[in-house]
């Protein structure tokens, strides 16, 4: 091996990579961070929530200097068809105290803070540059090529934070390339309103003050998809994102069903008079557990979206590869301690994230992308009975409620109430 | 051979779009870039430093934000960035702006050796007035080569450069003693992609800061209250008008033509 010009090299300055490269450095480690976009956070797309409980743990204060939207003190889940949103959701007081649960975020500002932060603490990040494959030399990872004349890096040990197309995972023969049905093509539009309108819609007292809309149901035609609307300061992000295999089945361009979701005569009202201030698309992984592949081998481990860590139930995906390159982090300090970068070693990265809430959340949900791609039932017929249902007895008509219920049931019955219990028992089972 | 290079940040011109209601440029979410033709100026200082020696500084004029663009120098080859910051040098135009960045070189100069090649682009893509690389020259009293094409050659022993450089209707070789200032049309070379070590020095090198107060600066030439150059109006031009067709290949569509030209050309004492 030539001689070692870093200690650590990390491919990509998203969260996981920033992360772990935090982490090193304020231990002293030297690090480098390779990141092929223009600057961090360029290249990098999230639907915009950010939990703060990862972060807090890596960089306690943070909440005093980053570039953060707004607070969100009101969840909210729609089951939307044509012309009705059955909700539901929860708006607490107690999401309104400090610490604050999550965040609405720019991830173009945050991760070029966080790559700030990780600057100060002593880790050099490069930009523009790609790095295509690792060095691998008597069976060990010892360094990684990039597309820069005399581009070859030497490090004791490469993190992969390069993102759901993880070239190196790949090459590695960890992981293969994702398939249609394991990812998700998510497109969302900023669209800017004053302040002021945005806390006058959704019934908040001030800019800081956010809220979010999840939406499913019988709208996106059975397809298996997550629309979502949350409140930035001075802007709305609209957005969904389609399990891509659905997409090509259904022959559905998303970029329609995004103008559908904005034209729904229940959206349409909430993003009113904005101007669209930015679009962005990005791949999502949407495999879950069983996609998650083996995350170290000799002289490498891999962390993030690389890694398939996208809780799609909750959104949550950028606190995993926080928590993912912290641990990573943790793993590599304990190897240098020990002069020991083998496979072996680095297996404590797996346990300590088997241990840790990344993967227990995920095994939980395990059997859930599967059960969606079977039971579409799910998605379409089940949510519109609970909306026709609730319709019927809200809606005041001279019909006793009795007959209603009846009528209801009898409904139930068209679905097939044995099935309609599997299923709900199934569910149930599964996210177990 | 010491080279100092006077780049510009400047707006991605592709991607600025012009708000046609107030006559202004929407500058929101459009990137900044080295002004382009300085990126081929420091391009052509590198070249040299790789042929004779010597060290390759870059010094720009700007908010605190310009450091992103000296950062990018640093990553194609530059050794030594300066950043010239400060408010009394705001809204300076072309003769104030050559006048602080002048200062700035003797500073630079003071720094890392004195300087033979002074490079700039052959003007900005903003401003487009070609006027702030003169400007500079003249205050030096040194040659000044504007719009060159190729780097003849360098004479260490006696001082003197050979350069092509644009002229309207050719092309014409010039020598020059040395020091002297070269201003750079974009063909004078090919950008190269930068190996990794210029990208790791670049991210470990730091900006220096240079300021009225860390430099021998008159502020009563700087900024927008010593620039005699005024804006008194900014206007778009209207937009083009499509033109109108007129298809077939008979007679009748010629006499059609005829009758549409006809008026024009007598208007203009064509006919």
């Amino acid at each position: 091996m030539k001689k070692k010009d870093f200690d650590v090299i990390i491919v990509g300055a998203g969260p996981a990579g920033l992360a772990a490269a935090y982490k090193l450095s304020t231990a002293g480690i030297k690090v480098i961070v390779i990141e092929r976009g223009a600057f961090p956070g360029a290249k990098n797309v999230m639907g915009g929530i950010f939990y703060r409980k990862a972060m807090e743990d890596l960089i306690p204060d943070f909440e005093k200097t980053a570039p953060l939207e707004r607070h969100i003190i009101e969840q909210k889940v729609w089951l939307l068809s044509e012309d009705s949103a059955l909700s539901g959701g929860l708006r607490s007081e107690k999401f309104n105290k400090e610490p604050y649960n999550c965040y609405s975020v720019f991830r173009a500002k945050f991760d070029k803070w966080f790559a700030e932060r990780a600057k100060e603490a002593g880790a050099l990040i490069i930009t523009e540059t790609v790095v295509k494959e690792p060095i691998i030399e008597n069976g060990k990872v010892v360094g990684v090529k990039t597309d820069r004349p005399d581009g070859d890096l030497y490090a004791d040990v490469v993190i992969a934070a390069d993102g759901i197309n993880s070239l190196l995972t790949k090459a590695l023969g960890l992981r293969e390339s994702i398939t249609p049905d394991k990812v998700a093509l998510t497109v969302k539009e900023i669209i800017g309103l004053p302040e002021k309108v945005i806390n006058d819609r959704f019934c908040l007292n001030n800019n800081s003050e956010g809220a979010t809309i999840e939406i499913t149901g019988p709208f996106f035609e059975g397809m298996v998809t997550m629309g979502f609307i949350y409140t930035n300061e001075s802007s709305i992000s609209i957005g969904l994102g389609t399990i891509v295999e659905d997409l090509v089945k259904h022959k559905v361009n998303i970029n329609d069903l995004l103008e559908k979701l904005k034209n729904h005569p229940i959206v349409k009202p909430l993003i009113a008079g904005g101007e669209i201030k930015e679009y962005m698309a990005h791949m999502i992984p949407e495999g879950g557990y069983f996609a998650i592949p083996k995350l170290y081998t000799d002289g490498f481990m891999v962390c993030g979206d690389a890694a398939m860590l996208v809780n799609a139930v909750h959104r949550e995906g950028s606190n995993l590869a926080i928590e993912s390159g912290k641990l990573a982090a943790e793993t590599y300090l304990k190897a240098k301690e020990a002069g020991d970068f083998s496979a072996k070693t680095l297996s404590v990265y797996q346990k300590k994230m088997k241990n840790s809430f990344v993967l227990k959340d995920l095994k939980m949900y395990r059997h859930l992308p599967k059960m969606m791609e079977e039971k579409r039932q799910l998605l379409t017929k089940y949510p519109q009975f609970a909306i026709d249902a609730v319709y019927d007895m809200y809606n005041i008509d001279g019909v006793p409620k009795v007959d209603k219920i009846k009528a209801i049931k009898k409904s139930i019955g068209k679905l097939g109430y044995i099935r309609m219990a599997k299923d709900m028992f199934d569910l149930w089972r599964k996210v177990r | 051979m010491h080279s100092l290079v006077f780049i510009k940040q400047v707006p991605d011109a592709a991607q600025v779009r012009i708000n046609y209601e107030t006559g202004t440029l929407i500058r929101e979410g459009v990137p900044s870039i080295i002004n382009p033709f300085d990126a081929h100026a420091i391009e052509a200082a590198v070249q040299l430093k790789d042929k004779y020696g010597g060290n390759v500084s870059v010094i720009s004029m700007g908010p605190p934000m310009a450091k992103e663009i000296l950062k990018k120098a640093l990553a194609m080859g530059a050794d030594k960035v300066f950043l010239l910051s400060d408010m009394v040098f705001a809204g300076a135009d072309t003769l104030a702006t050559s006048y602080a960045l002048w200062a700035g070189a003797k500073k630079v100069a003071e720094e890392v050796g004195s300087i033979d090649i002074y490079w700039t682009g052959k003007q900005a893509i903003d401003g487009d007035t070609a006027q702030t690389g003169p400007g500079i020259a003249t205050r030096f009293n040194i040659p000044l080569v504007t719009y060159a094409v190729e780097i003849k050659e360098v004479d260490k022993q006696n001082k003197k450069i050979k350069v092509s450089r644009l002229i309207d209707g050719g092309m014409e070789t010039v020598e020059v003693p040395l020091p002297c200032l070269i201003t750079t049309e974009e063909t004078i070379n090919t950008l190269r992609y930068a190996p990794l070590p210029y990208l790791i020095k670049a991210a470990k090198t730091s900006v220096v800061l240079l300021n009225s107060g860390n430099t021998e600066i008159d502020a009563e030439q700087c900024g927008l209250k010593n620039s005699p150059t005024k804006v008194k109006k900014a206007f778009t031009p209207p937009k083009r008008e499509k033109g109108e067709m007129l298809e077939g290949n008979d007679e009748k569509t010629l006499n059609a033509l005829y009758d549409k030209l006809e008026p024009i050309l007598k208007q203009c004492g064509k006919l």
